[in-house]
């Protein structure tokens, strides 16, 4: 059974704005029948002021593609329309208190719907760019298609250089299996063989040489300390508890402690301090958040 | 209320008399049945009466047919992989494109290893077509592995009738049989079936216990190899308490057979033909002339089946669906899609399984809260209208992609 939050139950259980939209101005089809969801969005804009007056849906799909149609007519109702294009599928998520990785493809769907919608309120066309794959990793919900295109496009060939581009495969390692499957058949596109042993990562040497570990460690600390005002916006903080080799281990604390976009903050610092220090680095959580999110459900 | 469980095809509860069985095994009977000494004895003569009752049930010839394993996916992997290892010039395997993933997502592995499998097409009542697996049989098949009854629709496989064709062709013959034992009568003792599977979970014995039956004289590579336990057939120290489960079980089930397929038949049609009466645009999938006693599968078009089962739960009632979204893929049940289920109504099946346990009010109440839940979704629908499908759905609801 899925970890469903309790706003998902209440959204899906009691829909908000469900139903045909009298004299609507702006309608938004989008979905796929073959993958079981699909969304129509009916807006009533006002042409004066661009205002969203009026929101409502139909959706054909499970529990949270339900819950992120009601999601997303109850944020867009009253937005100018410039204000809703800002939206995003990730703005539809924390709304409902975050979707289970498999699900956020219904969050997406809503923010497709609702540029649908404006672009046929303002007379253009919206074309979808994006397709979806079967789900690969499931820490930070990455899909085939991302990792079979992003390998090609970049030339990757080993599982880690699928890590630094995507992500996938960066948490608990699970799908390894899955990623190495995808590298074999890129790589036989471009004649070459999968080889588990070679590491192709480019080690981009930092400015000035090796760092030395108290220098790394004093990096990994300023990059920590320009996310943190973000994370205390949110009632929430990091610490830095201990540097093992590529592995950072952090301690995610206050509102921090098992949010379940746990995975999806701590995927963002990985890659600031990716970014920062040119290296591989794997952020991992103590068990403390970890334990505390999977206890809480119980 | 009690919850209403609806789901036997995916496990059963453990009758209380199963239960009472097997607790000795776990305190005073902690013996190793493999030990001298009488902690172990005793033990060791429970699990032959066991060993003798799952004969009984599966009309084996001989007690030492009887492997006991851990679940029925080791059965199946067992089976498939000791046919592999002892036709090792055989590269190709024949099963059908509507076996459970204990067997599918091995085959599709081992063609990754250079093995060819056919996997046999299905029509829309998911029937096989004898004539195609007449045609695959040849010397370089190394086994072929059916399934006796389908676990999404209940549909029965002629697995007797293709097993004696197997044989005359020379090829081990093995069949997947987790969802039939204990719910039709098997005399394997008259059949040409070399080896079979079965799970304990779904006769009303724990989870964790299995078997595979395997034929006298049939040849054989065990997947496990170690101590003697199962004459060195399956090593492992023996799951002593849920063998003993699973005897008290089979035996159970044995004595429940007519029952099963009578009483229970008879609230399975009671249930269907309720919802068939009530709701517009549904119909049974698979074969309804020749399935299991207990399932009913039921497609509801225009509506996805994991919002219904989170009504249906909400009702207590338990139930499970073909949709994509309950297994968290893109594709619904590639049962529904074998059979050629038009995406509008492979998304919106359920499944209802019944077991010994349901009762005549548990199926009024599901007959008379399906109707609000399906009425209610549909109203959400996109591709219905005020009192039934959109007209011409597909173009009344034509979204960007597709």
């Amino acid at each position: 059974m899925w970890d469903y939050s309790d706003k998902v139950k209440e959204h899906f259980f009691a829909p908000h704005n469900a139903g045909v939209l009298e004299n609507a101005n702006a309608t938004g089809d989008v979905g796929s029948i073959n993958c079981g969801d699909a969304l129509r969005l009916m807006l009533k804009v006002d042409p004066e002021t661009e205002t969203i007056q009026d929101a409502r849906f139909q959706t054909f799909g499970c529990g949270s593609a339900i819950a992120s149609s009601s999601a997303l007519t109850e944020i867009i109702k009253g937005m100018t329309l410039d204000d809703a294009l800002k939206v995003s599928n990730q703005d539809i998520a924390d709304y409902l208190d975050g979707l289970p990785p498999e699900k956020m493809h219904c969050s997406v769907m809503g923010r497709e719907a609702l540029q649908a919608a404006i672009a046929n309120y303002r007379g253009e066309e919206w074309k979808d760019d994006h397709e979806e794959g079967a789900l690969i990793c499931k820490c930070f919900a990455i899909d085939a298609v991302l990792i079979e295109e992003t390998a090609r496009a970049n030339k990757l060939s080993s599982v880690e250089d699928v890590i630094n581009y995507t992500k996938a495969g960066g948490g608990c390692s699970s799908c390894h299996e899955g990623i190495e499957e995808i590298l074999v058949k890129v790589l036989a596109e471009r004649g070459e063989t999968f080889n588990p042993h070679v590491v192709t990562m480019k080690k981009e040497e930092p400015s000035g040489g090796k760092l030395t570990n108290l220098q790394r460690i004093k990096r990994i600390e300023t990059v920590l300390d320009a996310v943190r005002p973000q994370l205390q916006r949110d009632r929430g903080d990091i610490e830095l508890v201990d540097v093992d080799g590529k592995t950072v281990y952090v301690n995610m604390t206050g509102a921090c402690a098992g949010c379940q976009l746990e995975a999806v903050t701590l995927q963002g610092i990985q890659q600031k301090l990716m970014e920062d220090l040119g290296e591989f680095i794997k952020v991992v959580p103590t068990r403390t958040g970890s334990y505390a999110r999977a206890t809480s459900h119980v | 209320m009690e919850g209403i469980y609806l789901d036997n095809n995916a496990t059963t509860r453990v009758d209380e008399a199963v239960v009472e069985a097997m607790l000795p095994y776990f305190t005073e009977q902690f013996g190793n049945p493999s030990s001298m000494h009488s902690f172990g004895n005793k033990v060791g003569l429970a699990i032959k009466k066991a060993r003798m009752q799952v004969q009984e049930l599966l009309g084996a010839e001989h007690e030492s047919e009887i492997i006991f394993t851990s679940c029925g996916t080791e059965s199946d992997s067992t089976a498939i992989l000791s046919a592999l290892k002892v036709n090792p010039e055989r590269k190709e395997i024949i099963t059908t494109s509507i076996e459970h993933p204990a067997v599918l997502a091995l085959c599709s592995h081992l063609e990754k290893e250079g093995y060819k499998t056919h996997f046999l097409k299905v029509d829309e009542r998911g029937r096989i077509d004898l004539d195609e697996y007449a045609k695959l049989l040849s010397d370089k098949v190394a086994i072929v592995s059916v399934m006796w009854a389908n676990n999404e629709t209940g549909t029965l496989f002629p697995v007797e009738q293709m097993a004696e064709m197997a044989h005359a062709a020379g090829v081990l013959f093995h069949t997947d049989a987790v969802q039939a034992v204990g719910k039709v009568p098997i005399d394997l003792k008259n059949l040409k079936i070399d080896m079979l599977s079965l799970s304990g979970h779904k006769l009303h014995a724990p989870k964790g216990i299995g078997v595979l039956y395997l034929k006298r004289g049939v040849r054989f590579r065990p997947l496990l190899r170690g101590g003697h336990q199962e004459r060195g057939r399956r090593a492992g120290t023996e799951n002593t308490a849920s063998i003993v489960a699973l005897g008290k079980a089979c035996e159970q089930a044995m004595q429940a057979m007519e029952f099963e397929n009578t009483e229970v038949k008879r609230l399975r049609d009671k249930l269907e033909a309720g919802i068939l009466a009530r709701v517009p645009r549904a119909f049974v999938t698979g074969n309804p002339e020749n399935r299991l006693p207990n399932t009913s599968n039921i497609a509801f078009e225009f509506i996805e089946g994991e919002a219904i089962l989170l009504l249906l739960n909400k009702f207590g009632i338990a139930a499970s669906s073909g949709s994509a979204c309950t297994s968290g893929s893109l594709e619904p049940s590639h049962v529904m899609r074998a059979m050629g289920i038009p995406y509008t109504a492979a998304h919106g099946t359920i499944r209802f399984s019944l077991s010994r346990y349901s009762t005549e009010e548990e199926i009024d109440r599901v007959i008379q809260v399906i109707p609000e839940i399906i009425a209610q979704l549909r109203k959400l629908s996109p591709y219905w209208g005020e009192n039934g499908p959109a007209e011409e759905p597909e173009k009344a609801f034509a979204p960007v992609y597709a």
